[in-house]
């Protein structure tokens, strides 16, 4: 009696043993690429932060960037970005997914892999192929809305038109995930319950917002959240067709970390605005969940 | 009567017409066709952009640049490539392919063995690890580049392979998708392999991993697309020209003074053939492996 308690125990033991083997390699790549930098993060946004110099400095940075007006510009623009493209790409992937999830396979699998090619294509080739529809004198933008007697346009080079022309790119490039995700939750729902609808003769919109939108709950939340940190993050296609111009009315925050680190070399600066970030990408998080998220659990 | 019976004969009459439209016709309501017909017009406009830089990569520069626009090229031409190909291209195209594959078997082990562990076995501290990962991945990934950056160069890493490699191993998407397929698997089979003496890295590599298969395989796709297209992290952490991945070197060749569009073209298209024919071959993984890591657990 007691000889097996003892060998169980030792089991369990060794079964705490072998797990913690098997979680070592996950954990020490995090604690080491994730974790740590994370912490550092926080860390060097104290310091005067560059080539030369390693100085404590407090909060000075965030001083410093609360009165930055090209920091300020970026945020705004950010902002901007996520309260047109989010709702946009939501409702362009429901209705993209809507449109196709009874459809065969083979055109289902077709649509999906069109509003997903420009997702996996590399955003550099998306934006040289970008940067010449928009050129001014020969770009096919202006040469079609020429065709309707418009004027032509610098589309990424006029203040007022330059942000937008980032949005509409960055769109095609996020609507892909959503709609094979959306298109996967439509697919769950039991046709019994939209069919016991048709019966009663509820139509195609009372069908939507009674059945199909509260049984998409799980799956916005998800995507919401998802696509408001993506885009929050929008860097890449902003460094490639505009590099921030014109007079940073296209320049994000994560472009201004780049621009603060990469080129002018103050890292404790570029931190500090990451940190930033982070905690509004946090805050609004936290109010998408207690919004929308009320009956979900991850 | 007569009113009764014309009814019936346009009744009937309506029946015949509709019935020899097909059957998708007919079911389909007015707001079904306008939505059909958008959905078209929205495919077009998002594979327009591919055929651009197709039909661009074959026209010499002043036809590249011509107005009105040759929507066809008269006169295709592979002077484009010659000039592309002029630069590094095969080099960076291995070095996109070697950091891919990289981070996709790193990336793979590492969170089969930890979403393994965390799905099946019960140890003290599980929950807290688990949810640690999970609050993780909620976090800005490219918020920490910056100290990642320092770091990466404390270690004198910068313009390396591993400066891209490693990090990405540590992000825990995949231990995540991993735990929540691993989660569904029969413990009985597992438990069975144990009784027979089986010793753990055994049973881990002969019954778990082969059990576990479709989840990674789906990982796999899912993360060499994302480590090709990691286009933020390859630009701060390569330096030289030869290390430049394809992306990185194809950005580069936007000349100073004029923008050689046909050579651009041709790097972008030769860019993203690898990862359409990756992306098409394997849409069912790929597609998976996006729905696997939304599900609820």
């Amino acid at each position: 009696m007691f000889a097996t308690i003892l060998k169980s125990r030792r089991h369990v033991w060794r079964e705490w043993l072998i797990s913690y083997l098997f979680l070592l390699p996950a954990l020490s790549f995090f604690l080491l690429f994730v974790a740590y930098p994370m912490l550092k993060g926080v860390y060097i946004s104290f310091f005067d932060y560059s080539l030369n110099n390693f100085d404590f400095i407090g909060l000075d940075n965030y001083k410093h960037l609360f009165q930055d007006k090209t920091f300020i510009q970026s945020m705004k623009n950010t902002i901007l970005i996520v309260f047109i493209a989010v709702p946009l790409v939501i409702a362009f992937s429901i209705f993209v997914a809507m449109t196709i999830y009874k459809k065969n396979e083979f055109t289902r699998s077709f649509f999906r892999g069109v509003f997903y090619l420009p997702a996996v294509t590399s955003v550099v080739s998306i934006t040289v192929v970008w940067a010449s529809i928009y050129e001014p004198n020969f770009g096919i933008l202006n040469y079609i809305t020429s065709l309707f007697g418009a004027e032509p346009i610098a589309w990424l080079g006029n203040p007022h038109t330059a942000l937008f022309a980032i949005i509409a790119v960055l769109i095609t490039t996020s609507v892909g995930q959503p709609i094979i995700l959306y298109v996967a939750s439509v697919g769950n729902i039991p046709t019994s319950y939209i069919e016991a609808a048709q019966i009663d003769r509820a139509t195609s919109g009372q069908i939507f917002r009674k059945i199909i939108w509260p049984m998409l709950m799980p799956t916005n939340l998800y995507i919401i959240v998802i696509t408001t940190i993506n885009t929050f993050q929008t860097f890449a296609i902003v460094q490639l067709l505009t590099a921030g111009g014109p007079l940073y009315k296209t320049s994000t925050v994560m472009y201004g970390v780049y621009e603060k680190a990469f080129m002018l070399g103050n890292f404790g600066l570029a931190s500090a605005m990451g940190i930033i970030l982070a905690v509004v990408i946090g805050i609004i998080s936290f109010i998408q969940f207690r919004y929308l998220g009320s009956d979900v659990e991850y | 009567m007569k009113l009764n019976d014309q009814i019936n004969v346009n009744n009937n009459l309506a029946q015949v017409q509709s019935s020899r439209k097909p059957k998708w016709l007919r079911e389909m309501t007015g707001s079904a066709i306008l939505s059909n017909i958008l959905l078209f017009v929205f495919a077009i406009l998002f594979i327009f952009p591919f055929y651009w830089i197709v039909s661009g990569a074959f026209k010499v520069q002043n036809v590249a640049v011509a107005i009105p626009p040759q929507w066809i090229p008269h006169e295709p031409t592979w002077d484009n490539f010659t000039t592309l190909f002029k630069n590094p291209v095969w080099k960076w195209t291995f070095n996109s392919f070697f950091i891919a594959f990289g981070e996709m078997i790193g990336v793979c082990l590492v969170a089969s063995m930890a979403g393994y562990v965390l799905a099946k076995k019960s140890f003290p501290g599980r929950k807290i690890i688990f949810t640690m990962f999970v609050a993780a991945m909620a976090l800005p990934k490219q918020v920490i580049l910056v100290p990642l950056f320092t770091m990466i160069a404390d270690f004198g890493w910068i313009d390396t392979y591993k400066a891209l490699i490693l990090p990405a191993i540590g992000w825990p998407f995949g231990i995540f998708l991993i735990k929540q397929f691993a989660q569904t698997l029969p413990s009985e089979l597992i438990e069975a392999a144990k009784i027979d003496g089986c010793s753990e890295l055994r049973l881990f590599y002969s019954i778990v991993l082969p059990l576990l298969k479709p989840a990674i395989g789906a990982l796999a796709i899912f993360t060499f697309i994302n480590a090709w297209n990691d286009y933020f992290s390859q630009l701060i952490m390569t330096r030289s020209t030869p290390m430049m991945t394809l992306p990185l070197g194809v950005a580069t060749l936007k000349g100073e003074y004029t923008t050689p569009y046909g050579v651009l073209m041709a790097g972008a298209a030769f860019a993203s053939i690898p990862m359409i024919a990756i992306f098409l071959l394997f849409q069912k993984s790929f597609t998976q492996g996006i729905t696997m890591g939304a599900v609820k657990g």
